[in-house]
């Protein structure tokens, strides 16, 4: 990925005033292991987040709590509105806006891709399944791959499971997308094309977290980058001066030793 | 390396290699024969003990078979066309078919019912086992065939089963509608509906028992080999569903739910089913009012369906934690709710896993129905122990009973088999 320094796309970009997802004084345990410690993180409709941080440092751990796969104890998070509570019927209104794209992909495999990308808006929204399967193929024709339809997960090669796995939380017109390092189990060849897919729907304006170690991904669509580590956010900045002038040693530390070699 | 490779540093291909065919392997016969079965003195040795074995077993068994006899209308008869030839008798199975099938106590004009309902079952099964290839109206079928099996088997008025099928289905539809408002709220409503639409039926049934009645046919008179495909296609029918809702109620983080599913797995799985039957039989009676009218094969069928779905929750636990967690978070991330995410997602991979346990049981269970000949029900076991070896015509023939018994319980069980096979081949998807 070329590390461009100033790019076009980037300025098309607009963030709107509206608020996404605010996280207030959220705290979470794993038994007596403090995992996240006083996260305070605003996240603007249209903004572009990627979150960063050496392994165990609770990255995925923030965005998985965003939609409830894990419980946070202490704090609060509102997702479009939505109060996130132990309230069932708040946490699958709030998983129904809010896609997300796992390391390894979690498609269904015994479903086709189709079927994979059909099944949420036909059993959550209630949207007939003729029209379901139309959005999928627009969907599916999106991330290029419209003419696996038909085929199963297992015959697809990584990249184009991961692009699916995108088509189909895209099926549910999310409002937010997360991505949990969606292209650490790819192929070199392929984190490219899964890549392209992300800045495509960047440059829609869609409101994105990616946790990531791809930091030409980073330069070229984050509008601020966070740094994590050992549970807190350690820093956080446009991409620009976040890669350029670290300030925090930790982060500098890390930067040193991902960007070094 | 080789010493002239080491000196040249560099190599860059010029032209592909192309693709070529396997050299031709050796193939024919001989070579297949000398490779499996003589390639060392060892084998060799067991090749040529295995032929022996089979030699024995065939030299007794095609004598047996060829030279029997089918007439006769007793031992001494048989004994007498024989002549120690080393045939079988097989004239008692010619003589007793009937009793084998149906039970001594069946009424003889009756046959042609539960034969009937026997013949319609493969039409009823088709539709659930194919369901990927018919067409899915034809599940209705299914769902009534055990309503008029029930009716030709045992008879009596034709409203028991139509209205105990109307309040079922009465149920259904009150579950379809509440559900939206919760799946609990709508399981809770529907058993409800369900439970007083059945009692009110069973008021007008005991009031009109004559309409459209069959004959009556008492439970007691149920035996033979018809006994046992009732209790097993009734019983695995029952178990599988009840056998995964207690696997998931084993995951459930509810803790009484929990609780509840572990007591009772452990409980059944650490009793004989022998004695289950044993308590069906003998100890309900003390806990049930004195005329109360349960019937026996009922209460059999509740204890070996608990039996055996304590069994099949345990083989379906281990699909369920075959899944890999994303699977979960997957279908919770779509914000599919939890019986959603189990219908569609969870289940149909977990049970895919769990067709070969799943079978197993079913298999077992269907044998385990013997066992009812132990609490003097007259099964096929029960039939060739008590009435048939025991009358003076037929006292001492073993073999000839027995192997048909064999044979019956040994078509059904690897029907069943074969066709999980079929299943498991149907539902590979994954690719591996």
């Amino acid at each position: 990925m070329a590390m461009a320094d100033t790019n076009p796309a980037q300025s098309q970009m607009k963030v709107s005033d509206e608020v996404a997802i605010t996280i207030t004084g959220m705290n979470k345990w794993y038994g007596q292991f403090h995992v996240l410690r006083d996260i305070d993180l605003t996240v603007q409709r249209g903004e572009r987040i990627v979150i960063c941080g050496p392994s165990g440092s609770g990255k995925s751990t923030l965005i998985r709590c965003i939609n409830a796969l894990e419980e946070h104890q202490q704090g609060s998070i509102v997702v479009d509105g939505v109060p996130l509570s132990s309230d069932l019927k708040n946490i699958d209104k709030i998983r129904s806006e809010v896609g997300m794209c796992f390391q390894h992909f979690n498609l269904f495999p015994h479903l086709t891709i189709l079927e994979n990308c059909t099944l949420a808006p036909i059993w959550v929204r209630k949207t007939p399944k003729k029209e379901a399967e139309e959005t999928a193929m627009y969907f599916l024709e999106k991330v290029k791959i419209p003419d696996q339809a038909n085929k199963y997960p297992g015959q697809l090669s990584g990249g184009q499971q991961q692009r699916v796995a995108i088509a189909r939380s895209l099926c549910m017109k999310p409002r937010i997308m997360l991505f949990d390092e969606p292209t650490s189990a790819l192929d070199p060849e392929m984190i490219k094309e899964v890549l392209d897919t992300m800045i495509q729907l960047a440059e829609e304006g869609m409101t994105m977290l990616c946790v990531t170690h791809e930091m030409g991904f980073a330069r070229q669509v984050a509008n601020r980058v966070i740094f994590m580590d050992a549970g807190q956010i350690v820093e956080q900045n446009a991409p620009e001066p976040f890669f350029t002038n670290p300030q925090n040693d930790r982060t500098k530390l890390f930067l040193s030793q991902i960007l070094g070699h | 390396m080789s010493d002239t490779h080491a000196q040249s540093v560099a190599f860059v291909r010029k032209t592909e290699i192309p693709a070529s065919p396997p050299p031709m392997a050796e193939t024919g016969a001989l070579k297949w024969v000398r490779e499996n079965l003589f390639s060392g003195p060892f084998n060799t040795i067991m090749t040529l003990l295995g032929l022996l074995v089979i030699f024995y077993l065939l030299s007794g068994l095609i004598p047996w078979i060829v030279n029997g006899t089918w007439e006769g209308s007793n031992i001494q008869e048989c004994r007498a066309i024989l002549q120690g030839n080393g045939g079988g008798c097989f004239a008692v199975i010619a003589d007793r078919w009937p009793q084998l099938l149906f039970g001594f106590q069946y009424p003889d004009y009756l046959r042609w019912r539960p034969t009937l309902a026997f013949l319609l079952l493969f039409a009823a099964v088709p539709p659930a086992l194919f369901v990927m290839y018919l067409p899915r109206w034809t599940l209705i079928a299914t769902a009534v065939y055990p309503f008029v099996a029930y009716w030709l088997i045992w008879g009596g008025t034709v409203l028991s089963p139509v209205l105990t099928a109307a309040s079922l289905l009465a149920g259904y539809l009150v579950f379809q509608k509440v559900e939206r408002r919760g799946f609990v709220l709508g399981l809770a409503a529907g058993i409800a509906t369900a439970f007083v639409a059945l009692t009110i039926s069973g008021f007008i049934t005991s009031a009109a028992s004559g309409v459209l009645a069959l004959e009556l046919v008492e439970s007691r008179a149920m035996g033979g080999f018809m006994l046992n495909m009732i209790l097993g296609t009734v019983c695995v029918s029952l178990s599988i569903p009840l056998g995964i809702l207690l696997a998931l109620g084993r995951q459930s983080k509810l803790p009484i739910v929990k609780g509840f599913c572990v007591v009772f797995i452990e409980f059944v799985r650490g009793v004989p089913l022998i004695t289950l039957l044993f308590v069906a039989n003998v100890v309900l009676a003390y806990f049930l009012p004195p005329n109360a009218n349960f019937d026996l094969i009922i209460r059999v069928i509740i204890m070996i369906t608990m039996f055996s779905a304590a069994y099949i929750a345990e083989v379906i636990r281990g699909g369920l934690a075959a899944l890999p967690k994303g699977q979960y978070e997957a279908a919770d991330s779509l914000g599919l709710d939890y019986p959603q995410a189990m219908r569609l997602i969870i289940l149909p991979q977990a049970l895919k896993i769990s067709i070969p346990g799943i079978v197993n049981v079913a298999v077992g269970l269907f044998k385990d129905t013997t066992l009812v000949s132990i609490i003097s029900m007259f099964d096929l076991v029960g039939m060739i122990r008590g009435p048939i070896l025991s009358s003076t015509q037929w006292v001492g023939v073993y073999w000839e009973l027995w192997a048909a018994a064999c044979v019956l319980f040994f078509i059904v069980c690897y029907g069943i088999s074969q066709y999980s096979q079929w299943l498991e081949r149907q539902l590979r998807t994954d690719h591996r």
